[in-house]
């Protein structure tokens, strides 16, 4: 199939609503947990429940999480604020309205850049808003449509809940799927939610619409459900920006709705029309008072806000030395990215002799890029969950940099230590394989294999230059790998000289 | 009235009963026992209450004897709380864990809270023994007590009156010694009217003084909860109880709670009291006037300064009134849906969620709050917010204004609590606009936020008058003192309604 | 002002309120003449004032993040109308246009 955003002459224009669960330790109006995964129905109470005459009272970390989201999405912070009721019945709404935020949200006006192909491109955050998590409703049949009964568990009702509104700045598929992973990376890097989408504790929807490249009008928006995951974030808006532009060039009308996507199938299915568009009948909430955000606050705030990704790309970047792609991977991991650190501040402890300031590093990133992503994957854990520590990696690269084992050889050490957390050293030391260095010692096996194989010699001596290669792989096959490679060339190319 | 009536237990105030219970002459099972008796002989003729916890009531009796027993045995009578042991009933809308508590609706007719009011954990931490529930209006909506689902409350000074309401169980309980107090809300008159109504003492709180938490909401930014009692003095003591800051209220206020008692006893010498003109013109019954006149001129001989003030505006409350309270109550009743809890409809099969939610509320609200719900509805919807809600808030805005103009000249505002005397049943007004007029008097101190006591202040054709005194934010004080100082000069203290097979 | 038929059935539905047609026609003729009632207000509308939401003029209030004991599941669910073991329980739900999006 042709990616959409290459029919040059159609444009996708993207916006992106983001609902992110906050990290707090108790709801955002009661005192009830939000562990994920409890007993249903075992994390309520009369306010979360919505019982008569029970009354919200506002976490104030659950402000100032959105204010730090504010602020790390580049955001002003409103200085006078308030909350909202938005009214509106659905089973998994325990008062009938949901508090949230109307016409002053806690930020807004922010942006997150982000790079698509090399392409730098700033996507505008309208506003970011404080509300509350519905009750989890669970389907007795395969989906809500289908489903006969359901069931409610209102161990989420009332959990805090930060919407995030972008401006429809996002052309393509690449672009949505790169503002939500940055999005996501910030988030996550001020620890203000930990963004699980598997859990739902984070959500996407999407507007798509599309217009004939150049045109300043916006087509008609349809708005994307049911988006579980980033790959889906980038399939449905793949697959309905294609089904608009097959609809507009076929002389059809793209018409103002909400579309479900349906990952199984891999496509959009209409939901409802915006002419049955809900009338949330927005006023301001009586039960809760006004806020007023202090400077003294949203200076402490922001001054408390750890290294967010961009800018520790950077840092890797300019003091390591890191490729920027590599760089940018691991700083937009926080798991990654501490790990990182870790790894270089042992470096940095052992004053690891033949390791250079930023070589080191450099051979970390190259390390948790491939070898440790490619063992994460294949093995389904997560980095913080595998036997894998930050001193590990550093050993294993402090014993290649001083010689002691090959390049190759480390490779393997490194399965042993992904599987057991044995320390690198003592796997070497175990499986004798420490490199062979000694000048005598080559020497001796070098004479060794040059007897052996009189036929290669003479090829050598013929100008077959390919010859090399099979004498050093005997060599390496002595001495199950261990020989120090370059020495190795350097000596056998010695003593062929000797011959000659 | 008869002088014999005072002498039971059930008729006396709760200020005389603490003093006996302290002094040993008295155990609260007594009292609680003569309060039952006076249930089981009275409430068929005036239907007061929902529910009679007996058990529970003479359970808490017990304890408190054993409370008071200890505090006399080591010498510290003089300790023992001032509502230990007391019978009080609260309205069926303050939840009550583990005692059902219905708002008089079909819709919680079987709704049994598993947690407590601020104000019920208040007074059972304060040793008060709970009796029971009120009737009520259903949701607090009327001005008549018969919109509950139950039964009709009548006047116990006339049966064939109403008690008033919204809280026209608390104070038909309170003047038929059904309970020696009573907890009741106010939303825009809805304690004041009904003690009006039944010749007792009903308050209403500065907004955010006494925690509405666990209080079943009708319209949040004018709910409060009062007391209803037999005089003044016991006023200021059940709000010393009920009064504080609660930190599951967000709109409860911080301010210390002065102890209103010491307010009683002040007189009123000096004092000046303001009288909007605008209360005093066209639409009130000549009795009431005349009663009300005369208290004003009492309270003058009593040596407080009577000045005239204006609230233009004032004609402008109901509108605004009930502009805020549909609004907010349409909101406020849209977690009765019947999922968590409250009324399940029968022949529901083959019903989606949808059509149960509405068949739940349209079987389970009477016509009252459906028409309510449907007129905040209406006031909230796209395209009507800004010409009715929007308004509805900067006039509010205006009419606060106008009351703070009024009580910067003077310490507090006399007026009629209401335009009537208790009307009889066949007397309601069909109209439902008129019936709103009710109101008139008592929705500006709900909308402004500050406290408004109902005082009985004298008879109209043998029917009790109340006079109403409306206060700055926070200064009960005042009206403790302006009340009294009426009791005291209206020769009503001690009148009693004879009722039932007490007094013939 | 008057309220067509129409107008108060979608309100009802708004409500989710089921109304029978006596009670729509009575609530259309009460909600008439309460809302010709209420527009004398336009009267006294300035649109520069401050809407008044709130009579006390408290701001910030909070509770610190910490976790408060919940009530037992069997609390939770003791006024159920209808559960299925740990669970709340609804019929079936057609997405009318007004689901729960957060
Ligand atoms: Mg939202
Ligand atoms: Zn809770």
């Amino acid at each position: 199939m042709r990616k959409v955003t290459e029919r040059d002459d159609y444009e996708v224009v993207v916006g992106i609503e983001v609902h992110a669960e906050l990290a707090t330790e108790s709801k955002v109006f009661c005192g009830c947990k939000t562990d994920f995964g409890a007993r249903p129905n075992s994390q309520t109470c009369p306010v979360c429940l919505g019982m008569p005459g029970a009354l919200p009272v506002l976490n104030r970390r659950a402000l100032e999480y959105t204010i730090r989201a504010g602020l790390a999405l580049n955001c002003s912070i409103a200085v006078r604020t308030k909350f909202d009721r938005k009214n509106y019945f659905y089973p998994d709404l325990a008062k009938g309205y949901q508090v949230s935020q109307y016409d002053i949200p806690v930020a807004h006006d922010g942006y997150i850049d982000i790079e698509v192909d090399g392409q730098p491109k700033r996507i505008r955050v309208r506003r970011v808003h404080l509300e509350e998590e519905t009750a989890k409703l669970v389907h007795a049949g395969d989906d809500i449509i289908s489903a006969n009964q359901s069931l409610l568990d209102f161990n989420r009702s009332g959990i805090g809940l930060i919407e995030i509104v972008s401006d429809a700045d996002m052309r393509s598929a690449d672009e949505a799927r790169a503002y939500l992973t940055k999005l996501r990376s910030i988030l996550v890097a001020i620890g203000v939610s930990d963004c699980k989408m598997e859990e739902g504790s984070m959500r996407c929807e999407a507007n798509v619409s599309v217009r004939l490249r150049g045109s300043k009008e916006y087509g008609t928006l349809v708005e994307l459900k049911n988006i579980a995951s980033f790959r889906a974030v980038h399939r449905a808006i793949q697959y309905e920006s294609a089904r608009q532009i097959d609809l507009v060039r076929s002389g059809g009308r793209v018409t103002r709705e909400t579309r479900h996507w349906d990952d199984a199938r891999g496509e959009t299915a209409f939901m409802r029309s915006k002419e049955q568009a809900a009338d949330y009948r927005y006023f301001p909430e009586p039960d809760l008072m006004p806020l007023e955000i202090s400077r003294e606050w949203v200076d402490e705030i922001k001054s408390g806000l750890p290294e967010l990704p961009d800018a520790r790309a950077a840092r890797y970047a300019r003091e390591f030395g890191l490729p920027a792609s590599d760089a940018a991977l691991i700083a937009e991991s926080r798991e990654l990215a501490s790990f990182f650190d870790g790894v270089c501040d042992a470096l940095a402890k052992a004053g690891a002799e033949a390791v250079d300031r930023t070589d080191g590093p450099r051979e970390a990133a190259k390390w948790l890029v491939g070898d440790v992503s490619a063992a994460l994957n294949a093995s389904g854990i997560e980095l913080s969950q595998s036997k894998l520590a930050p001193e590990l990696l550093a050993e294993l690269i402090g014993l290649v940099a001083s010689g002691k084992i090959s390049g190759k050889i480390a490779k393997s050490v490194f399965e042993e230590v992904f599987a057991s957390g044995k320390r690198p050293g003592d796997v070497v030391r175990e499986r004798g394989l420490v490199q062979i260095s000694d000048a005598g010692q080559l020497a001796a096996i070098v004479q060794r294999v040059i007897e052996a194989n009189p036929g290669p010699v003479s090829d050598y001596f013929a100008g077959k230059e390919k010859a090399i290669t099979f004498l050093v792989g005997q060599i390496m096959k002595e001495t199950r790998g261990r020989a120090n490679p370059q020495e190795t060339n350097r000596i056998l190319r010695e003593e062929l000289a000797k011959r000659a | 009235m008869s002088d014999n009536i005072n002498a039971r237990l059930c008729h006396m105030t709760l200020h005389e009963l603490h003093d006996m219970l302290a002094q040993g002459q008295v155990s609260s099972r007594e009292i609680t026992s003569d309060v039952l008796a006076r249930i089981d002989e009275v409430e068929a003729s005036v239907g007061a209450y929902v529910t009679v916890d007996r058990e529970g009531a003479l359970s808490g009796a017990d304890a408190a004897d054993a409370a008071i027993a200890r505090a006399r045995r080591v010498g510290d009578a003089a300790e023992i709380g001032a509502v230990v042991g007391i019978p009080v009933v609260l309205k069926d809308n303050v939840c009550t864990r583990g005692m059902r508590t219905t708002c008089c609706s079909k819709m919680l007719e079987d709704f049994v809270p598993t947690y407590d009011a601020a104000v019920t954990a208040r007074l059972r931490a304060a040793g008060a023994v709970i009796v029971g529930k009120a009737n009520m209006d259903e949701f607090a909506m009327g001005s008549t007590t018969q919109t509950s689902i139950f039964h009709v409350t009548r006047n116990p000074w006339d049966p064939e009156r109403v008690p008033g309401g919204s809280s026209g169980g608390c104070a038909a309980a309170v003047a038929a010694g059904e309970a020696v107090a009573a907890v009741g809300s106010d939303t825009g008159g809805s304690v004041r009217q009904p003690a009006s109504f039944c010749g007792v003492v009903g308050l209403k709180p500065t907004y955010g003084r006494v925690s509405r938490y666990g209080v079943a909401a009708f319209a949040s930014s004018l709910d409060t909860v009062g007391p209803v009692t037999q005089d003044v003095r016991d006023c200021a003591i059940m709000l010393n109880v009920m009064a504080g800051h609660d930190e599951r209220d967000s709109t409860s206020a911080p301010n210390a709670v002065p102890d209103y008692t010491e307010y009683v006893e002040r007189g009123v010498e000096g004092l000046k009291i303001g009288i909007p003109k605008e209360f005093f013109g066209p639409g009130m019954d000549e009795g009431v006037r005349t009663a009300v006149e005369r208290a004003v001129h009492a309270l003058e001989g009593a040596g407080a300064k009577i000045v005239d003030v204006s609230i233009p505006l004032v004609e402008h409350a109901l509108g605004v009134y009930y502009l805020v309270a549909t609004a907010e109550a349409s909101s406020n009743m849209a977690r009765l849906d019947g999922i968590r809890y409250g009324h399940r409809p029968e022949g529901r099969s083959g019903m989606d969620v949808a059509d149960l939610m509405s068949a739940s509320r349209g079987q389970g609200f009477g016509m009252e709050v459906k028409r309510r719900i449907m007129l905040g509805t209406f006031v909230l919807s796209a395209g009507n917010i800004d010409a009715f809600y929007g308004r509805a808030l900067r006039s509010r805005r205006l009419l606060k204004e106008d009351v703070e103009r009024a009580l910067a000249q003077c310490d507090c505002l006399a007026s009629p609590t209401a335009p009537t005397v208790a009307f009889r049943f066949d007397e309601e007004p069909d109209d439902p606009l008129a019936m709103y007029l009710q109101d008139i008097y008592t929705t500006l101190a709900n909308l402004a936020g500050v406290p408004a006591i109902s005082v009985p202040c004298g008879f109209a054709d043998g029917l009790p008058v109340g006079l109403q005194i409306m206060g700055r934010m926070f200064d009960e004080g005042t009206l403790m003192q302006v009340a009294r100082a009426v009791e005291l000069t209206s020769g009503f203290d001690r009148a009693r309604p004879e009722v039932g097979g007490c007094v013939k | 002002m008057s309220l067509s038929r129409e107008e108060t059935a979608r309100l009802a539905d708004l409500a989710r309120l089921s109304l029978n047609d006596d009670e729509l026609a009575r609530i259309a003729h009460d909600l008439a003449e309460i809302i010709d009632y209420m527009e004398k207000l336009a009267g006294i509308d300035r649109a520069d004032v401050e809407p008044l939401s709130h009579v006390l003029n408290t701001v910030n209030v909070y509770r610190d993040d910490r976790a408060e004991p919940s009530l037992s599941q069997e609390e939770a669910l003791a006024n159920a109308p209808d559960r299925q073991g740990e669970f709340f329980r609804v019929p079936r739900i057609i997405d009318t246009g007004e689901g729960s999006e957060a």
